[in-house]
């Protein structure tokens, strides 16, 4: 019954041309909209009212970005403001190795360009084609980088960009290396002032909020999250004139003696301030940064040495000061050595009877260990103490050495001896300018600095003015005819020094013929100004003792130096003098 | 609904639609329907000005399309559906003619053979065949009295499926699903039973995995991106991730006009073309994009109505399957936009920069006014 009904009403339905019923129809197609109209709305409402933080951030992820803004990093003078290490401008040329494809052929242009291998270049963008940015040469000259833009536009090379960056460049060259150091690739220091002063050098970087667009293009900035400061200037206490002369005359030095290696520090008396101090072998920083043969090292501040004689115008201030010796106090040398248990100390010669004078004129070990013996262990360790040994000069500098003093409770008695003419005790060249400028300075210790000293600072008394300028006085007949140096003796002038010829410790203790050759000394010495140790490693040209080694530097740049700096000369003969002054009045 | 002419004893002259509705009636033009396209094409210039990073020679190489497409709408419309009628099956011969043509000698764009060279204007059959489907179904279906029967099912089925694979084959996913859907409207609005779609809905199910199977690599992993659209943000995901995170910037009121990070920094791929509802959507927020939605439902619902006043089953079919196709454009772009469906090609209707796809819209909607406009009053 039902189906045919059902039949019958289909039939109706078909007979009816006009408007058959499309009831079911027209709800199935209002639900369908229903449907997706719905989700279409849900969909776009779930993303625009539920997600819209979450979505906002992501795009604010893409397109904000942060730049970094280079601070520039702050020059090193001399202390006269000639500069000495400033950085310029350069461009790196980086690349996006997802847009430049290691098969693009455009890279033979390019690499041209930038000078260098198609299959390098070629290598070097398939070996990192993961990356978004890889560098292909870095620090260029900015007109060179200009160039290389300028291929890249002209081939339509997509994906290669320039970045600022700052290359320091050092004017010093060799003769400044070991003090001022180098920056690496990114302007870090690494070695020397650069190193030591580096955050205040640095400054600190800046940054700003920039729009990207979806190529990763810099569209426009939004806003400075902070100014880039720039790093501090450094003053350094050298005098770029003196710093020259000094290294001129060390380096022809080692060469002429053909040592391994030499340094030489120039002190200010009154400021404590180093003027120079230069070593060989040097670099030059603006090209090779190799360490072959120990090259980079500031020996000068990083290597120590026992001191030799040169330590025994202290042991003559311990004694004077003892009160126990005067400087025409009489010492038996003779016969010219004395042993302590299995140990002989020694001189070159008989010397004989000699006065305090005497003993520093001519360099006796055996009267400068009577002495040493004589006095309190404790007041003989305490005035070495005192005058810097065994503890670094405070400068600051990166891997500065200390050198070894060793306390007197652990002294056996050959020890006091020895370190009366300077072996069992190691300083470095700067410790022992630091200690003869005391000498110089009438007996007061002034701290040593590489950089401008505005102010000299009051210094500390270790010994008294009476015993500094006795001990300089026999200092002064060092240089004459019948001391060991005369070669270190300035026209003109007066000096007082003392070389030191110190055998060299190598396997199964000292050894007969490798040598430091020293020498120490002070000018004027009527009112001394400069303090100069000359040491030189080595010597090897047949010379070696400290007077005709060194002796010869301290002369040449001890004399330079003095003139350079207008100091008044002490010792003119009396026609000269009154020619001198005659200039003046005219 | 509203009572439509008033009856006059005095006959077809009195009654005459053309005269009561003035002027646009008189051109064969339905005023609702042309004023909601209007807006929406007015809508749309102001869009595709901002995705266009403000190119107002793209704007104005737009605005000739609409001006051409306006005016193949107006032609379009002054055909009476009679003469559809007639024309249909040879309309039909020559795009599949065209299609094999296109197969055998296309052009080659895009990785894909769409286009035939005429020597003066290049030639999208497909699009042709857009429009011949569902004027075909419509015909073969009225021939005889409705619901069909299950041989001429299988007939009407054959010639959706020629044009549909031939189409496929180019490749046009896209393309397609549209043409085969307009003809599957067509067969669905003539009143096949629900038993038989539900049958087919379940074949089609069983025969998935043999549809993935027959998948070109381009398009599994288009499916594979949609389900999960994280797993690749670089590569196939980019465009979806880029377009969510341009829409769900949008907020409820957007960013305002020219203002869309995402659009007008570069990050949205296609912004002007298939993406352009995230560039809307961005800028003017929900409001925006339901705005957008209502004026397309109106259109929509214009026309369904148009075809429920048809007066003949050729004109019922044909005007509710082009409808109905113009929403399943509407729906599987603004699906896509917004990660509802898979990546596929298909420009937002009327507001995508483009042409093709523009004035075969256009056409339909001219064939829609046409039999809106063509009516006879016949006696109950």
């Amino acid at each position: 019954m039902a189906t045919r009904r059902a039949k019958r009403a289909k039939k109706n339905r078909r007979q009816e041309q006009v408007a058959p019923s499309y009831v079911g129809r027209r709800r199935a197609v209002l639900a369908l909209f229903a449907l997706t109209v719905g989700a279409l709305v849900w969909r776009a409402a779930d993303q625009q009212i539920f997600e819209t933080d979450f979505l906002q951030s992501e795009g604010a992820d893409r397109h904000l970005d942060r730049v970094v803004l280079p601070a520039h990093r702050g020059v090193i003078t001399d202390r006269n403001g000639a500069v000495l290490a400033v950085s310029t401008p350069v461009d790196s040329v980086g690349a996006n190795p997802r847009l430049l494809r290691p098969d693009s052929e455009t890279l033979a242009a390019l690499a041209r360009a930038l000078g260098m291998g198609q299959q390098d270049l070629r290598q070097r963008l398939a070996r990192y084609s993961k990356r978004r940015f890889v560098y292909l040469k870095r620090r260029l000259p900015p007109q060179q980088a200009e160039k290389v833009m300028a291929v890249v536009r002209e081939h339509q090379i997509k994906g290669v960009r320039l970045e600022r960056e700052y290359k320091r460049y050092y004017t010093g060259g060799e003769v400044f290396s070991h003090l001022i150091g180098f920056t690496n690739v990114d302007d870090h220091g690494q070695e020397g002032l650069e190193l030591a002063f580096d955050q205040a050098l640095s400054g600190r970087a800046g940054a700003k909020r920039v729009l990207r667009d979806g190529r990763r293009q810099v569209v426009d900035d939004v806003e400075s999250i902070s100014l880039p400061r720039p790093g501090r200037n450094l003053a350094l206490a050298i005098d770029q004139r003196l710093q020259f002369l000094t290294y001129r005359e060390l380096k022809a030095a080692v060469v002429r003696n053909k040592a391994r290696s030499g340094s030489a520090v120039l002190l200010d008396v009154h400021s404590g301030e180093v003027l120079a101090l230069v070593n060989q072998p040097s670099y030059n920083p603006n090209r090779s940064r190799s360490n072959k043969s120990g090259r980079l090292r500031n020996r000068a501040l990083t290597d120590v040495f026992e001191p030799g004689s040169t330590m025994k115008p202290f042991t003559v201030a311990a004694a004077l000061e003892s009160g126990r010796y005067r400087p025409d106090t009489v010492i038996d040398t003779s016969p010219g050595y004395f042993k302590i248990g299995q140990a002989k100390v020694r001189d070159h010669h008989n010397l004989g009877r000699i006065d305090v004078a005497t003993v520093l004129r001519r360099s006796s070990n055996v009267g400068a260990s009577k002495m040493a013996l004589d006095l309190p262990r404790e007041d003989f360790w305490q005035m070495l103490a005192t005058l810097g040994f065994g503890v670094d000069t405070g400068t600051g500098f990166p891997g500065e050495a200390g050198g070894q003093l060793t306390h007197p409770a652990n002294w056996a008695r050959i020890d006091q001896a020895t370190l009366a003419f300077g072996y069992g005790i190691s300083v470095s060249t700067l410790q022992l300018a630091q200690a003869y400028a005391v000498l110089a300075a009438d007996g007061v210790k002034r701290p040593v600095s590489l950089l401008r000293v505005e102010q000299p600072p009051e210094g500390e008394r270790v010994f008294s003015r009476r015993t500094a300028q006795a001990v300089r006085g026999m200092l002064e007949s060092v240089v004459s005819m019948q001391g060991t140096a005369p070669q270190a003796a300035v026209p003109g002038y007066r000096v007082a020094g003392k070389t030191g010829t110190v055998k060299k410790v190598g396997r199964g203790g000292y050894s007969d013929d490798r040598y430091l050759s020293l020498f120490a000394g002070m000018a004027p010495a009527s009112n001394p100004r400069l303090v100069l140790v000359v040491m030189l490693d080595e010597p090897t040209a047949g010379k070696y003792y400290g007077g005709q080694v060194a002796g010869p530097v301290f002369s040449r740049v001890m004399g330079e130096a003095l003139r350079l700096l207008n100091v008044a000369p002490d010792d003119l003969p009396p026609g000269q003098v009154r020619l001198a002054t005659a200039e003046v009045a005219r | 609904m509203r009572h439509t002419e008033p009856r006059s004893p005095s006959g077809l002259a009195a009654s005459n639609p053309n005269r009561r509705q003035g002027l646009l009636a008189w051109i064969h033009l339905d005023l609702p329907l042309l004023s909601g396209l209007l807006l929406l094409c007015g809508f749309g210039l102001v869009v595709l000005y901002s995705a266009s990073g403000q190119d107002m020679a793209q704007v104005q190489r737009q605005l000739i399309r609409l001006g051409i497409a306006f005016a193949v709408m107006i032609g379009m419309a002054q055909i009476s559906p009679r003469t559809l009628h007639r024309w249909s099956p040879w309309l039909f011969a020559l795009s599949v003619l065209l299609l094999a043509a296109v197969l055998l000698a296309g052009q080659i764009g895009k990785g894909a053979q769409r286009w035939l060279d005429l020597g003066v204007v290049r030639f999208q059959p497909s699009e042709m065949a857009k429009l011949a489907v569902p004027m075909m179904i419509a015909w073969f279906l009225s021939e005889k009295p409705l619901p069909p029967s299950a041989g001429r099912l299988l007939a009407a089925a054959a010639l959706i499926l020629v044009p549909t694979l031939m189409i496929a084959k180019q490749p046009d996913l896209g393309t397609s699903l549209l043409v085969a859907s307009a003809g599957v409207f067509a067969l669905f609005l003539a009143g096949i039973s629900w038993r038989l779609i539900a049958t087919f809905g379940a074949l089609l199910g069983a025969a998935a995995p043999l549809i993935w199977y027959l998948m070109r690599d381009y398009q599994r992993q288009r499916v594979l991106t949609f389900l999960n659209p994280e797993s690749d943000p670089l590569g196939s995901g980019y465009h979806i991730i880029q377009s969510k995170i341009a829409i769900g910037s949008g907020g409820l009121f957007g960013k305002g006009w020219l203002n869309g990070t995402q659009s007008q920094l570069d990050f949205l791929p296609e912004r002007h073309t298939d993406f352009i509802f995230a560039v809307l959507s961005e800028e003017f927020g929900l409001t925006g994009a339901l705005l957008l939605l209502a004026l397309y439902l109106f259109i929509v619902f214009r026309g369904l109505y148009i075809a429920s006043r048809a007066q003949d089953t050729y004109s019922r079919l044909l005007a509710g399957s082009l409808t109905l196709v113009f929403f399943v454009y509407l729906f599987v772009n603004t699906g896509m936009v917004t990660g509802l469906l898979p990546v596929v090609g298909v420009p937002l209707p009327l507001v995508s920069y483009g042409g093709t796809s523009l004035v075969t819209l256009m056409a339909g909607f001219g064939i829609l006014m046409s039999i809106h406009t063509h009516r006879r009053l016949l006696p109950t």
